[in-house]
């Protein structure tokens, strides 16, 4: 068992340092590369509260493309520097985070869905109605990331996209590392035992509503995090990054990989991102296969493809 | 400005009334079932689409009557189908199962019908102002807000007058219990879901007179209905019909003083109500999990 752990482990890093290199040659592209590691983050900092605390969130789309929002604008209308942007970014999302738990630690259930639901879709209209200064529809243009100014020397994150995809893998590993570490310590237990049993965690005289707030922000900080590398890797962000389909998205990308497992939404993200991009590249009714696909990983596959190997190695 | 005022009220009023009776639907299969039917929406257009289709042959009255029948039929399918697997389980699946849904039927309507939005005609009768001075009060709209009132009329007295009303509020309270006393929970709750479907089917037709008809129509109003449920109460329906008209008249309110709000007042009004009465307004204290 530990072995094959350590040959999985290692074939995940190996995997994840050298992608931009192949990419390439096996049909993708960089660009690709990069999008699984950002909606993978997402989709990781989604089953925080998702899979390891057992709370329902279903709007995180809105702390999501509050980071890109909040990176966009920070370029365009501030200071062009991208660690500025990050900053703003993940500023913006996590508040939005931290203001809307306070408001729904109390519920529980097809409730709390319900609202996360609701409340994931605010910022959407904002941004889609406020044209003058989020550009409405259209999306925000006209701004690019800017190079990184490390000392004397220069990353040209800006016109390389393999210099850009190891910042955005050096953060990504951070952000991992922090959860996992999170998840190790006493807080992460407690959140664990309120997703076992919650009735029994407040007998315990855990602050179970103070411990779900804090577990929603922590989501939203690493979900605003992969935001704002979304919208720097395109350098544009519009109100699709802030839609309920992206937050179903991400709670399909939770599912498909496994949510008992840390990894499994990242490899649901790759699996969904490779999927999408070849299938909205083929057809025009990519939506179709796609909530087809969903039917199926619910029907046929509902512990996700890491749950599914831990299954078949245990019996 | 009053008449401004009053129009974007009366206008706000018939929104509200779309939203209460999306609304409707969909707390009625919550109640009962716990599943979140974000397909809800995908009904609504298809129920508009069907009625778009049969309204050559069949005339408007006609489609009108037909289409949300036909909508509601193919709703007992899919329950039937698809979402009745998943019944007990986390609520997270049956969520997941009806987004899948939301998407096929909103790209099913797309290629049947075409991406472009069309009009949808209605009876000259109907489109004629009633007063010149309050030129909106159109027929149609008058109409509109009449049918839904009827229709929201005949769902309460099916609810507190029928044996199935009866079943469908017992089993909101205590499945278990109405399932030991000889109910067929699976048809009870077949049923219901239809029923709730049909309320998206009738709104979609409603919908697409005063709006016309585009594949999103419905993705454009599911938003509000959950905002509708949450404002009026989870497990009431009198606070869902509230909730809707509330929201209704706020954001046409809105819309005359401060248009880019219109949407996002809703939303204000919601995070008001949670702060106030977690449950929302009409819900009641501790009742629902």
């Amino acid at each position: 068992m530990a072995r094959d752990k350590l040959v999985w482990h290692g074939l995940l890093w190996l995997v994840l340092l050298t992608m931009p290199y192949w990419m390439n040659a096996v049909g993708g592209y960089t660009e690709l590369a990069v999008r699984v590691i950002v909606l993978g983050l997402a989709a990781m900092a989604l089953n925080f509260l998702l899979g390891f605390t057992g709370v329902l969130s279903f709007g995180h789309a809105a702390y999501f493309g509050l980071g890109a929002y909040g990176a966009a604008m920070a370029i365009k209308f501030a200071l062009p520097s991208t660690p500025f942007a990050i900053l703003v970014g993940v500023i913006a999302g996590t508040l939005a985070a931290a203001v809307i738990a306070a408001l729904i630690v109390k519920l529980r259930g097809v409730y709390f869905a319900m609202v996360t639901i609701a409340f994931g879709q605010v910022f959407y209209f904002i941004a889609f109605r406020w044209n003058s200064v989020t550009g409405g529809d259209d999306g925000l243009t006209g701004w690019r990331r800017q190079p990184l100014h490390l000392g004397s020397a220069t990353l040209d994150i800006a016109a390389n996209d393999k210099a850009f995809y190891y910042l955005v893998l050096a953060f990504f590993i951070l952000a991992v590392a922090a959860m996992g570490l999170l998840l190790r310590s006493p807080l992460g237990r407690t959140l664990i035992a309120i997703r076992e049993n919650e009735r029994r965690a407040r007998f315990l005289g855990i602050p179970v509503e103070q411990h779900i707030w804090i577990a929603f922000v922590i989501s939203g900080f690493f979900a605003a995090l992969a935001g704002t590398f979304y919208a720097l890797l395109s350098n544009f962000t519009d109100p699709r990054s802030l839609h309920w389909t992206l937050s179903g998205n991400f709670v399909i990308m939770a599912v498909l990989g496994g949510m008992r497992s840390f990894w499994g939404p990242l490899i649901g993200a790759a699996i969904f991102v490779v999927l999408q991009d070849y299938v909205s590249s083929h057809t025009e009714n990519w939506m179709s296969i796609i909530g087809l696909f969903f039917v199926l990983v619910v029907t046929f596959f509902p512990r996700g493809v890491l749950g599914f190997i831990k299954r078949r190695v245990a019996s | 400005m009053t008449q401004l005022l009053l129009f974007n009220i009366f206008n706000g009023l018939i929104v509200g009334a779309f939203y209460a009776l999306m609304a409707l639907g969909l707390s009625l299969i919550l109640n009962l079932s716990g599943v979140i039917n974000f397909a809800h929406g995908g009904f609504l257009a298809i129920g508009a689409y069907l009625a778009y289709t049969l309204m050559p042959t069949l005339g408007f009255w006609g489609a009108l009557l037909i289409a949300p029948f036909l909508t509601a039929v193919l709703g007992l399918i899919v329950e039937r189908v698809l979402i009745r697997r998943l019944y007990g389980r986390d609520p997270l699946y049956s969520l997941l199962l009806t987004f899948g849904l939301a998407y096929i039927l909103e790209d099913a309507a797309r290629y049947i019908w075409g991406a472009q939005s069309v009009p949808y005609p209605i009876p000259s009768a109907l489109t004629t102002p009633l007063s010149t001075d309050y030129f909106f009060l159109t027929g149609y709209r008058l109409f509109m807000v009449a049918l839904v009132a009827i229709a929201v009329g005949a769902l309460f007295l099916i609810l507190n007058r029928t044996r199935l009303g009866l079943r469908i509020r017992a089993g909101t309270l205590d499945l278990e219990t109405v399932s030991v006393l000889g109910v067929n929970v699976g048809v009870l709750r077949n049923v219901n879901f239809g029923l709730g479907i049909y309320l998206a089917g009738l709104a979609g037709v409603l919908a697409a007179g005063m709006l016309g008809l585009q594949p999103t129509i419905g993705t454009s109003l599911i938003m509000p209905s959950f905002v509708a449920i949450i404002v009026g109460g989870l497990g009431s329906l009198p606070g869902t019909l509230l909730g809707g008209l509330l929201i209704g008249v706020a954001s046409g309110v809105t819309t005359v003083f401060f248009p880019s709000a219109t949407e996002a007042v809703m939303y204000v009004m919601m995070g008001l109500v949670l702060l106030v009465r977690p449950r929302g307004l009409l819900g009641e204290e501790g009742r629902t999990q």
